[in-house]
């Protein structure tokens, strides 16, 4: 299974009878109450979120909501937030952060709303928005990526001192194929896209972008408990961290050193 | 075709790459307009066409001409160069060829300066490298900018214009807006002053990270800025969009940016909220708490 290619991964994630957000909350969380809103504009469906009791804790759940029907799914915009959606789940980061809870974000998105509404309302904004706020959040974040990780609409959402994937889950920070489509004219090479993108979750624990992979497992059922078990190991080393400067200080570099690059002469770079 | 036609074909080709600094090119012909400008005119104009109004898009150094006081920039961070981190086909031999035609090694240009003598640290993205995409060197540089500017208790202006997240760097290109988001936000958390000009094009990843962090958010006109690219956002609704959709003018009346400015009046803009900042007489008024 370690050997399976970026597209194979791809068509997995993308089984509606794969478990998704109110799956993970109907099993993990208990006395989970939906809270609705941005407080601006409007509730975006495309991100649901809430507050109940993750192994007795009180925790704030974030996550971006797909359907399995046609009729669900088109009522969670396919996942796919609006900045409202990302307003929502900022307002209820910082309560979380108020009432010292922890958050835990379940990442699954194509991407953020491209629509015409989306950047009259600011969809940059409201991303951008995001990172800088989670990033000084002073309570423990965990994200994970359960299935598609889309570029900023999924960054959004995971600005986390852990973040984990599911390992057949993926983080790219664009489509293969729109890759293919930008790079090579030909949205048809959208499989030799993924694999050069190096967007699995194997890939990017490999980069130390990614804390943990979570084992799927043979049923939906094993695969749940196996979510379970990681966030509840990521929260219990969280909170031994009892100073939060100290936290926020490794979240921040956890960050810092991601990049890759060479050092040159600076005559080399100078040129005409 | 004439010989003096390919010649003409080969200027304006150069002039695509550096309207500004290839002192062979005599004659410019705008892109908008057409009207043919003798280059000295043109540059003398910011690079502003005279006859349509079109907005040139500059090169860094110029930029940086045109804003900073006279040999005042100090350039920091020009030793950073891309690396390859994902083997993605093509990019080294892109990116070499690249610092060789445009005189960058990546799309960011940073350091220290005075404007209207305020010392501010200043970052100018420059589109002529692949469109300003940000990868891990435009990240990492702006990142130490901002921290730089923390430690020296400095205000940072940042022209921003790009077309995203470098796809050719992967998974590294897009955590690069987390990292320079969380250098701003620190710099934020200081209590100094962060400026952002959004020149064009500010789109994709650039756009929903640091442009729109800035305490003040000025644009030049008629730029374009959003995040996701116009004939995507076409194609998920299904209709043509206003030609304003995504404009400097189109942000300024939804509420994201402050103020338009026009090219010849930028750097007064600037210099005069930097001085109500950090100049002389800018001065924090004490508040004090009773009991």
């Amino acid at each position: 299974m370690a050997n399976r290619t970026a597209s194979e991964k791809m068509r997995i994630i993308h089984d509606t009878k794969r478990p998704m957000l109110s799956d993970y909350i109907e099993e993990l969380f208990d006395d989970f109450v939906e809270l609705h809103g941005d407080r601006y504009f409007a509730d975006d469906h495309a991100i649901m979120a809430g507050i109940g009791y993750f192994n007795g804790t009180p925790v704030t759940v974030i996550g971006h909501r797909k359907g399995r029907t046609i009729e669900q799914n088109m009522d969670a915009n396919f996942g796919m937030a609006n900045p409202e959606g990302y307003r929502k789940a900022l307002r209820l980061a910082h309560q979380a952060e108020k009432f010292h809870r922890p958050v835990i974000n379940f990442v699954d998105t194509s991407g953020a709303y491209p629509g015409a509404g989306a950047e009259e309302r600011g969809q940059g904004e409201a991303i951008a928005r995001c990172l800088y706020e989670f990033i000084e959040l002073k309570t423990p974040v965990v994200s994970i990526v359960t299935g598609e990780g889309g570029s900023g609409g999924a960054l959004a959402l995971a600005v986390a001192d852990r973040v984990l994937m599911l390992e057949n889950a993926i983080y790219s920070v664009v489509s293969p194929r729109a890759c293919a489509s930008i790079l090579w004219k030909d949205p048809k090479r959208e499989g030799e896209a993924a694999e050069a993108l190096r967007l699995t979750a194997q890939d990017l624990y490999e980069f130390g972008m990614i804390e943990g992979i979570v084992p799927e497992g043979q049923t939906n059922a094993q695969l749940i408990r196996n979510v379970g078990r990681a966030l509840r190991d990521q929260l219990a080393e969280l909170s031994a961290e009892q100073d939060i400067d100290i936290l926020l200080q490794k979240r921040y570099e956890k960050f810092r050193k991601i990049g890759v690059f060479r050092q040159i002469n600076q005559e080399e770079n100078e040129g005409v | 075709m004439g010989l003096i036609d390919l010649f003409q074909k080969t200027r304006e080709t150069s002039m695509e790459m550096k309207p500004q600094e290839d002192d062979t090119v005599k004659v410019v012909k705008c892109k908008g307009c057409g009207a043919e400008l003798k280059a000295y005119v043109y540059g003398k104009n910011l690079y502003v066409c005279p006859h349509c109004g079109r907005y040139g898009r500059l090169l860094a150094r110029t930029r940086i001409r045109q804003i900073a006081d006279k040999d005042s920039f100090e350039e920091l961070y020009a030793n950073l160069a891309p690396a390859d981190p994902i083997n993605f086909p093509g990019y080294a031999e892109k990116t070499a060829e690249l610092a060789e035609k445009v005189g960058m090694s990546d799309a960011v240009k940073t350091g220290v300066c005075r404007i209207g003598g305020v010392e501010t640290c200043i970052g100018v993205m420059d589109s002529h490298f692949m469109m300003a995409s940000m990868g891990s060197v435009v990240g990492e540089k702006l990142t130490r900018l901002f921290e730089y500017a923390t430690e020296k208790s400095l205000p940072v202006v940042i022209f921003t214009c790009s077309g995203g997240a470098r796809m050719q760097e992967g998974m590294f290109s897009l955590l690069q807006m987390a990292k320079v988001s969380a250098a701003a936000r620190r710099h934020s958390d200081a209590g100094l002053l962060y400026i952002t000009v959004l020149t064009d094009p500010t789109t994709g990843g650039v756009t929903a990270s640091f442009a729109m962090l800035g305490d003040i958010i000025l644009a030049e006109p008629r730029t374009t800025i959003g995040f996701a690219g116009r004939r995507v956002i076409e194609g998920t609704i299904g209709q043509t969009l206003p030609d304003d959709f995504q404009s400097s003018e189109f942000l300024l009346s939804h509420g994201f940016c402050d103020k338009i400015v026009p090219r010849n009046q930028l750097r007064e803009t600037l210099e005069t909220i930097l001085k109500l900042h950090c100049g002389p007489k800018a001065k924090k008024w004490q508040v004090r708490r009773h009991g």
